[in-house]
């Protein structure tokens, strides 16, 4: 029964989001108020009946309902509760289900959190979602129901893809498609913007959280799925420069840009043309990237069932969405209007290279994930784009970037002064030089590419200090410093907090890249091999049960100059209902390097307890990536937390009451 | 008006940066019978795919190194590859190997593609397998058109 009230909520959910896309977008057109009013109640209920549709199927799962197709090709009744839930969104079906109901989830706060913002606008951003919540709930009915019946009923399911069963796949979708959905938000901004021609300072402060917000959700997520891809895929890797890891991370270069091309647009009301461009971009890229991963014409992990009815329709979707907004775009960007004016050497100029920069860097992800799914699609051949292309093309790029970064927050809007500003920070440069370009000497060898990003790290570091310092310095009017420094707005905090973050994660990349070690070794039982300083020595495998596997569980111990630090467990496990093998690596996790040992295969198959291919790592400074990117994400929050979002809130919240009365 | 001169300089270095690493990384894909009619390019980095014989995967004395045999049903290629062979690597399932043709006829490969699932099969693999069987259908015919005509 639970299957069908799912089905029958979400076909009342289309009904109700076709509603919430049209009668508000023409009301706020028309000035009728009472089709503006509609906008809030129908988002609620919108996100009611989603709400229902995904407790219903979550409950299938949970309830082990194999007559219910989706649950029984992904599920099984051996499979632990915690992943039993997280499987409603280990397929295409369950996953784009999530996604509606992430998309739901903005909407609702959208509606919650604008009581400041004027009716008309609100009603044109919750109609603009509603349009997009449509779309993809068609998709959703006419070609993915995860609710089709499949009678009679299986007595198992088929479980889920072991790769799947671990905490970290529990969280990374819903926060991937968080960061995804949350920049329809900002989409949703820009278009209505564009619509009723208002594009201010007072617009890009409302619109300023939501992306930041979104921004902080992709940032998490996908640091998630590369940690994920470092202990679960056994290869030691963090990155793949993967069609599917690239889908996450070109919404995010637009999305860094789209944050701080906002932050003129606020302060100085310039950029505004580029903002809405960029706004319209990082959301379809968005949708480019739903497209990638859950047509089928990627295969990855990520990529679930083929058929190319979906595919035809999300791009059929895709075209529609982004050929929409571009038209709008190109009919209504004349009367938002370019913005300010700023000097050739000014704040605004700095944003905007950095902004170019990351467009381009965008641009050539997009060219090396596209260009063989081109060629493939015109039959001229199969080939791919290796990740020697990514590499080469980001590093330089991105220089400039990490330079600017220390540059841009002393320089003064409009107009700035190369000498005043080469004068206050020629000692941050100076002392970044000789510590960067020293640091390596510490590693052992010194590389030049590990030395110009850690000069660049250290740049950031440095000048986010001095920077912190000036500004209490000038605002502290006779005060105690610490009591200047707790003064300070977080959004300003936010921001340093997060250029740290991405001086932690340079390091992290640069010298894991430099100075990562790795062997694959034969080794009979007490066997030992060295690798980065530590000693890994052998002592054989033995049998363990899981819950719904069996494994192969190694025992290394791992020393260093002759002590025993602790001992390892890699193993190899074999899931019962799908006969998967799966190899669980063991990392030792560390401040300054991880060391990593993963179980190959046994030499003689026969054998198990024999001789066994092992693979060893050591990786230093590799959990600073993560670590740099919390930094990022923690900085998005600091800055969302800051006062004048709130203030701004409570003294527009009177006014909008009156309105309110007025109005009933 | 220098100042747009000047950018689109910049944007237009920087376009052949990126196109000329762009040329020199993409990796092409070759069937083990395109690479025996000699199709493949020599020194440089490409993929072949096609199915694991049966009974082809066996480990070399150094304990790390393994060699099998790649076919698309109509020729055959040995590759090699030291390292680990990830998980669902199996004899008689498809697999994508990236690395380049030694002098010895032997491809050795840097790099061995996973498939996530085990019902899944690569691509360009089921792609190999398929034009073989497509040319191998064709063949048929065209023997069995001959034999007709002979016999009329």
């Amino acid at each position: 029964m639970l299957p069908e009230l799912g089905q029958f909520a979400l076909i009342v959910a289309f009904c109700v989001a076709v509603v919430q896309g049209v009668l508000p977008l023409v009301g706020a057109h028309r000035r009728q108020l009472r089709w503006i009013a509609l906008a809030r109640p129908a988002a609620s209920a919108l996100t009611l009946l989603i709400a229902v549709a995904f407790g219903c199927l979550t409950a299938s799962f949970v309830q082990n309902d194999f007559s219910v197709l989706y649950v029984a090709q992904h599920s099984n009744s051996l499979l632990p509760l915690p992943y039993r839930v997280a499987a409603v969104w280990g397929g295409h079906e369950g996953s784009l289900l999530l996604w509606v109901m992430m998309l739901a989830l903005w909407m609702l706060a959208v509606a919650a959190f604008s009581r400041q913002l004027p009716d008309a606008m609100v009603a044109r951003v919750l109609g603009v979602l509603g349009l997009v919540t449509a779309g993809f709930l068609l998709f959703i009915l006419v070609t993915s129901n995860p609710f089709d019946r499949l009678l009679p009923g299986a007595e198992e399911g088929r479980d889920l893809n072991p790769l799947l069963q671990d905490p970290g796949l529990v969280i990374h979708p819903p926060m991937l498609y968080m960061g995804y959905v949350g920049f329809s938000v900002a989409y949703a901004f820009a278009v209505s913007a564009l619509l009723s021609g208002q594009l201010d300072a007072a617009w890009a402060r409302w619109s300023r959280p939501w992306t930041t917000a979104a921004w902080v959700f992709l940032t998490f997520g996908i640091a998630l799925g590369s940690w994920w891809a470092y202990y679960e895929l056994g290869w030691g890797g963090w990155w793949f420069w993967d069609p599917v890891e690239n889908a996450s991370f070109m919404p995010w270069l637009l999305g860094t840009a789209l944050v701080h091309s906002l932050a003129v647009t606020e302060k100085r009301g310039s950029f505004k043309n580029w903002t809405v461009l960029l706004a319209i971009s990082a959301f379809s890229l968005s949708l480019l990237g739903t497209f990638l991963v859950r047509s089928g014409v990627l295969t990855s992990v990520h990529a679930f069932a083929t058929d190319p009815r979906r595919g035809i329709f999300i791009l059929a979707f895709l075209v529609v969405v982004i050929g929409s907004s571009l038209v709008l775009f190109a009919w209504r960007a004349p009367k938002v209007g370019l913005g300010g004016r700023f000097g050739l050497v000014s704040r605004e100029s700095f944003l905007l290279t950095n902004n170019v920069l990351l467009v381009v860097a965008c641009a050539s992800v997009l060219l090396g994930t596209l260009y063989p799914l081109v060629i493939d699609a015109l039959g001229l051949g199969k080939l791919s784009v290796g990740p020697p292309y990514f590499d080469s093309v980001f590093a330089p790029l991105m220089i400039p970037v990490l330079f600017l970064i220390g540059v841009a927050p002393f320089a003064r809007w409009k107009n700035a002064s190369i000498a005043e500003l080469s004068r206050t920070l020629r000692w941050a440069f100076v002392s970044a030089a000789i510590v960067g370009g020293a640091a390596p000497l510490l590693m052992g060898e010194w590389k030049p590419l590990v030395a110009l990003s850690l000069v660049l790290a250290v740049w950031i570091v440095a000048t986010a200090g001095l920077n912190f310092v000036v500004r209490v310095q000038s605002t502290r009017a006779g005060r105690p410093f610490m009591a200047a420094c707790r003064q300070q707005p977080r959004s300003f905090l936010g921001m340093h907090l997060a250029h740290i973050g991405v001086a932690v994660f340079v390091v992290g990349v640069a010298l894991v890249s430099g100075y990562q070690a790795e062997k694959d070794v034969r080794m009979d039982i007490g066997d030992t091999v060295e690798v980065g300083g530590y000693t890994f020595r052998f002592g054989g495998v033995r049998t363990e049960e899981g819950p719904n596997y069996t494994a192969l569980v190694g025992d290394v111990e791992l020393q260093r100059s002759g002590r025993v630090l602790r001992v390892l467990h890699p193993e190899k496990r074999s899931y019962v209902s799908s006969a998967m093998p799966m190899t669980e690596a063991a990392i030792d996790t560390g401040f300054l390097r991880d060391v990593y040992v993963s179980l190959g295969e046994p030499i003689d198959r026969a054998r198990p307890d024999g001789p066994w291919a092992v693979r060893v790592y050591h990786k230093p400074f590799v959990d600073w990536i993560w670590g740099g990117c919390v930094l990022m994400a923690l900085g998005g929050i600091l800055a969302l937390s800051d006062r004048r979002y709130r203030l701004a809130a409570r003294a527009a919240a009177p006014v909008a009451g009156v309105a309110d009365q007025a109005k009933a | 008006m220098a100042l747009i001169l000047g950018g689109l300089a910049v944007l237009g270095v920087i376009a052949a940066l990126v196109l000329n690493a762009f040329q020199s990384n993409l990796v092409f894909f070759f069937s083990p019978t395109q690479v025996a009619a000699g199709e493949a390019p020599k020194g440089k980095p490409f993929r072949i795919g096609g199915m694991v014989k049966e009974g082809s995967l066996r480990r070399e004395v150094d304990g790390v190194t393994m060699r099998f045999v790649v076919t698309d049903t109509e020729k055959d290629m040995t590759v090699a590859y030291k390292g680990i062979l990830p998980d669902l690597f199996k004899e008689g399932k498809g697999a994508v190997a990236q690395g380049r043709l030694g002098d010895d006829g032997v491809f050795v490969a840097s790099e061995v593609l996973a498939k996530h699932d085990e019902n899944y099969m690569p691509p360009e693999a089921a792609k190999a397998v398929g034009d073989a069987h497509a040319r191998a259908l064709a063949n048929k015919a065209a023997v069995e058109a001959t034999a007709k005509t002979v016999r009329q």
